[in-house]
């Protein structure tokens, strides 16, 4: 009696009723595949992932009894004789930034159908996020030949190491996984993998959601660790 | 991706039976078997748990008599006492064993959307089990540090198990953790996006409902489990200092600075609280199936008891720092946690009412899973009314970590869904086997558990009222209480152990049911709901044959006027049977 109803969406009641009705139609709550919806909700549990790591890091700052060292020395790089504050931060925000650009013409271009431009796009934006993992590996270098590790720190309190290697780590994992996800969605869309079954490229935008979601935690471990 | 799984294929073409034993029962893909695995493996567990109880008991009620019980024994028979019983048992079972059970059959899907993660999901969760029984095993045992893990003491030397116990403790959670995401996201989204033709959302089941419910909250909760477990594993390992504050610990100084123990309480409860409704949520769902079914009538309520599900999972993330009060805290923090806790016991007790009221007038079959069922109301009233108490700071604070806590969560969160659990197994047991138990033998367990239940716990209000202390090995003179204490405390183990050994009539009467009994009606309770309803009994791979079922009305059809039966199954046409109360068609 009330599917043809439920399914044209047309005839809801307004309001908050409507809200419901709409959400609990027939079938499905989103009109996504399966796999996008999956995503969606891996994202928000990731989110909380985050955002603990990140209340721990603003309370034990807040708890530590020593001081908390000046980001912008501990992160400043010499260039050219000058020492810039948040140089390779800076640098390395930029990176992942650009990447999310490609990712986003990437699944454009696989809605096209366009196989090549896809492949070489993902391909660029996993190179630009090894070229993040890699400036990251530098920063973590440099900072354990200075002395900063996860249980001691010349500069000040023990624990802006220890929450910095924490985040940072847990963070460029989360990069790295993401690389080699590209990586090898890219390579099937090159070897026709998804032609066969069907030609759906819904999957290059899965990954795409991923990979923006990297970038914006991204911007929040920059927000609270480089600039606070 | 969707197109590898087959959750909604109305016909099951490109699709292969598996055949061989292996691919069938150990690497299976099959929600059924999988749900089956993860009950097996959490009810084994759970039986370690229920040993290590006696144990206890044993200590606590007779304390001079078991030399082979130390102190350090009894910290860590409690830790993985508490810790198996409430995540690798109730989690494991409600959500990876019912879940995985339930989910497609109810709301008339082929198998879960991600199949293959399913599987990864059960074996992550039996790697994370094997680490967590190994801990038993290594050098200086499991931890001891009770299931809260609080740190310092934790990874403080003196602490049972301060080496390997508590890495492997924490390295096991972890693995949980994994396991049970790749598990919630599919059954989230297999119940958002996968539900056969017609069942809405407001036409589910509640069983459905609830165990969803539990699976978000775990999706949002358990990260602030792992991100503590994480943290703690640095500290111990890497020797950072994210909850260790400078202390001395046995008159050395470990070298810690600054930490903040209260951030590990504050990311454990943001877990912990949530985790008891994870455990909660789902058997409420359960149980008002059962109570509807066998009282033949709809349920009470139907929109307000998941209007309630879902207020209760929103509010149990905000309520955490009522585990706390003893930590200390601002007056208004407390003043806010307090109410907070007060206003879930509103749709808590609309809950409550409504299963009273289901019952009401009914037809009321007292079968196996019903007495169970109402056995849960019992004892979750019980238990809820003593969490009034102490969801108020003034009255926590004298009775936190007395034995009236311990009879308190037990009451609300060990017994209530273990009666639920059995329940649930006996209503399903027929479908999932094919096979009747015996239902005297049933009912015997039922009353020995129950009214055991009662006999452990109750004595335990007063002697937490009288001031005996929670985790405590052995009391030593205490002028404070009566000598009679003692007398109470050998007759709550004498209980404890009776109701241990009652639970071998379930296990004697499942077995028998799988060698000598009776095969079961496909539907023997009449139910209306679509698991019911298979072309196969006990339902095959696939689930539904060659056609997907179509759902025409709501789940509790039950005594409805005019019609030859007293049930109307969900998938039966709205011109072949009167229309019903439907919530979830028109309005
Ligand atoms: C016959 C069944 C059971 C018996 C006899 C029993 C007995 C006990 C005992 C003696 C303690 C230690 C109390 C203390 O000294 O402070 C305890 C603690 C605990 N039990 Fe049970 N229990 C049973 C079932 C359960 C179930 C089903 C759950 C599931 C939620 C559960 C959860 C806990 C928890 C969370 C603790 C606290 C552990 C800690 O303090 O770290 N128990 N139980
Ligand atoms: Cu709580």
């Amino acid at each position: 009696m009330s599917e043809a109803i439920l399914d044209s969406g047309a005839t809801e009641a307004p309001g908050a009723k409507g809200l419901v009705d709409d959400w609990s139609r027939d079938k499905q709550v989103f009109g996504v595949p399966w796999g996008k919806a999956m995503m969606w909700i891996f994202l928000l549990s990731d989110t909380f992932i985050f955002s603990c790591f990140l209340v721990g890091y603003m309370s034990v700052r807040i708890a530590t009894t020593d001081p908390w060292p000046n980001p912008s020395e501990v992160f400043g790089l010499e260039a050219f004789g000058v020492q810039v504050p948040l140089l390779l931060i800076a640098i390395m925000t930029f990176v992942l930034i650009t990447s999310s650009g490609t990712m986003a013409l990437a699944v454009n271009m696989g809605y096209r159908k366009d196989r090549k431009k896809t492949f070489w796009l993902m391909v660029a934006t996993a190179l630009l996020g090894a070229t993040f993992v890699s400036m990251q590996a530098f920063e973590w270098s440099k900072l354990i030949s200075e002395g900063v590790r996860p249980w001691a720190n010349p500069f000040g309190a023990a624990q802006f190491g220890s929450s910095f290697f924490m985040i940072t780590g847990f963070h460029g994992m989360h990069v790295t996984a993401g690389v080699i996800y590209l990586l090898i969605v890219a390579f099937r869309v090159k070897n026709g993998y998804y032609e066969k079954r069907g030609g759906n490229y819904e999957i290059v935008e899965i990954a795409g959601l991923y990979w923006h979601f990297v970038d914006l935690v991204w911007v929040f471990i920059f927000a609270f660790f480089y600039l606070w | 991706m969707s197109y590898v799984a087959f959750a909604d294929r109305d016909h099951e073409h490109e699709h292969h039976d598996p055949d061989t034993f292996i691919t069938k029962y150990i690497w299976s893909q099959d929600h059924k078997v999988i749900a089956i695995q993860y009950g097996l493996t959490a009810i084994f567990v759970g039986l370690i748990a229920l040993g290590l109880s006696a144990m206890m008991r044993l200590q606590l009620g007779f304390p001079n008599d078991f030399h082979f019980i130390n102190p350090e024994n009894y910290y860590q028979f409690i830790t993985m006492h508490g810790m198996i019983m409430v995540i690798y048992l109730l989690t494991a079972l409600f959500l990876g064993g019912f879940g995985n059970y339930l989910i497609p059959l109810m709301c008339g899907s082929r198998d879960m959307v991600f199949p293959y993660m399913n599987m990864l999901s059960y074996w992550a969760y039996l790697l994370s089990v094997i680490v967590l029984v190994i801990s038993f095993f290594v050098p200086g045992g499991s931890t001891g540090a009770g299931w809260t893990l609080y740190p310092p003491q934790a990874i403080s030397a003196g602490t049972p198990g301060v080496d390997l116990g508590i890495l492997l403790m924490l390295v096991s959670l972890a693995i949980f953790i994994v396991a049970f995401t790749m598990g919630g996201l599919n059954y989230v989204t297999t119940v958002l996006q996968a539900r056969c033709k017609g069942m809405t959302l407001m036409r589910m089941p509640l069983s459905v409902w609830g165990i969803f419910i539990a699976t978000i909250l775990g999706l949002l909760a358990f990260p602030a489990l792992l991100v503590s477990a994480i943290m703690m594993l640095f500290d111990k390992t890497l020797h950072t200092s994210f909850f260790m504050p400078a202390i001395s610990s046995m008159g050395v100084d470990p070298g810690y600075t600054g930490g903040s123990p209260i951030l590990f309480q504050h990311l454990f409860w943001f877990f912990g609280h949530p985790e008891v409704y994870i455990v909660a949520l789902p058997a409420f769902g359960l149980v008002s199936d059962l109570l509807s079914t066998h009282a033949r009538k709809n349920i009470f309520g139907y929109r307000m008891m998941v209007w309630a599900i879902i207020a209760i999972g929103g509010l149990s993330f905000i309520v955490w720092a009522h585990h706390m009060y003893v930590s200390g805290m601002n007056p208004y923090f407390g003043f806010f946690f307090a109410t907070t806790t007060l206003i879930i016991a509103v749709p808590t007790a609309i809950k409550v009412y409504n299963w009273v009221l289901t019952l009401w007038e009914g037809n009321i079959h007292l079968r196996v899973p019903m007495l169970f069922a109402i056995g849960f109301i019992f004892t979750f009233i019980h238990g809820g009314l003593t969490g009034l108490f102490l969801g108020n700071v003034t009255i926590d604070l004298p009775l936190s970590d007395t034995y009236f806590v311990v009879a308190h969560f037990h009451m609300v969160m060990g017994v209530s869904p273990v009666l639920v659990v059995f329940g649930a197994i006996y209503h399903w047991w027929p479908k999932i086997t094919g096979k009747m138990y015996n239902e005297t033998l049933g009912k015997w367990h039922f009353w020995m558990t129950f009214l055991g239940t009662y006999a452990i716990y109750l004595p335990m209000h007063y002697l937490g009222f009288a001031g005996v202390p929670r985790r405590y090995f052995a009391m030593g003179n205490t002028d404070f209480l009566p000598a009679s204490a003692q007398d109470l405390n050998a007759a709550i183990t004498i209980s404890a152990l009776f109701v241990a050994a009652a639970q071998l009539l379930f296990f004697i009467n499942m077995i028998w049911s799988l060698v000598k009994g009776p095969k079961s009606d496909p539907n023997p309770w009449h139910a209306t709901t679509l698991e019911w309803q298979t072309p196969d009994h006990p339902p095959k791979h696939g689930n539904w044959g060659h056609h997907l079922p179509e759902v025409h009305r709501w789940a509790y059809d039950y005594s409805v006027p005019g019609y030859k039966d007293d049930f109307i199954p969900q998938n039966v046409p709205a011109d072949k049977a009167p229309a019903g109360r439907d919530h979830g068609g028109a309005h």
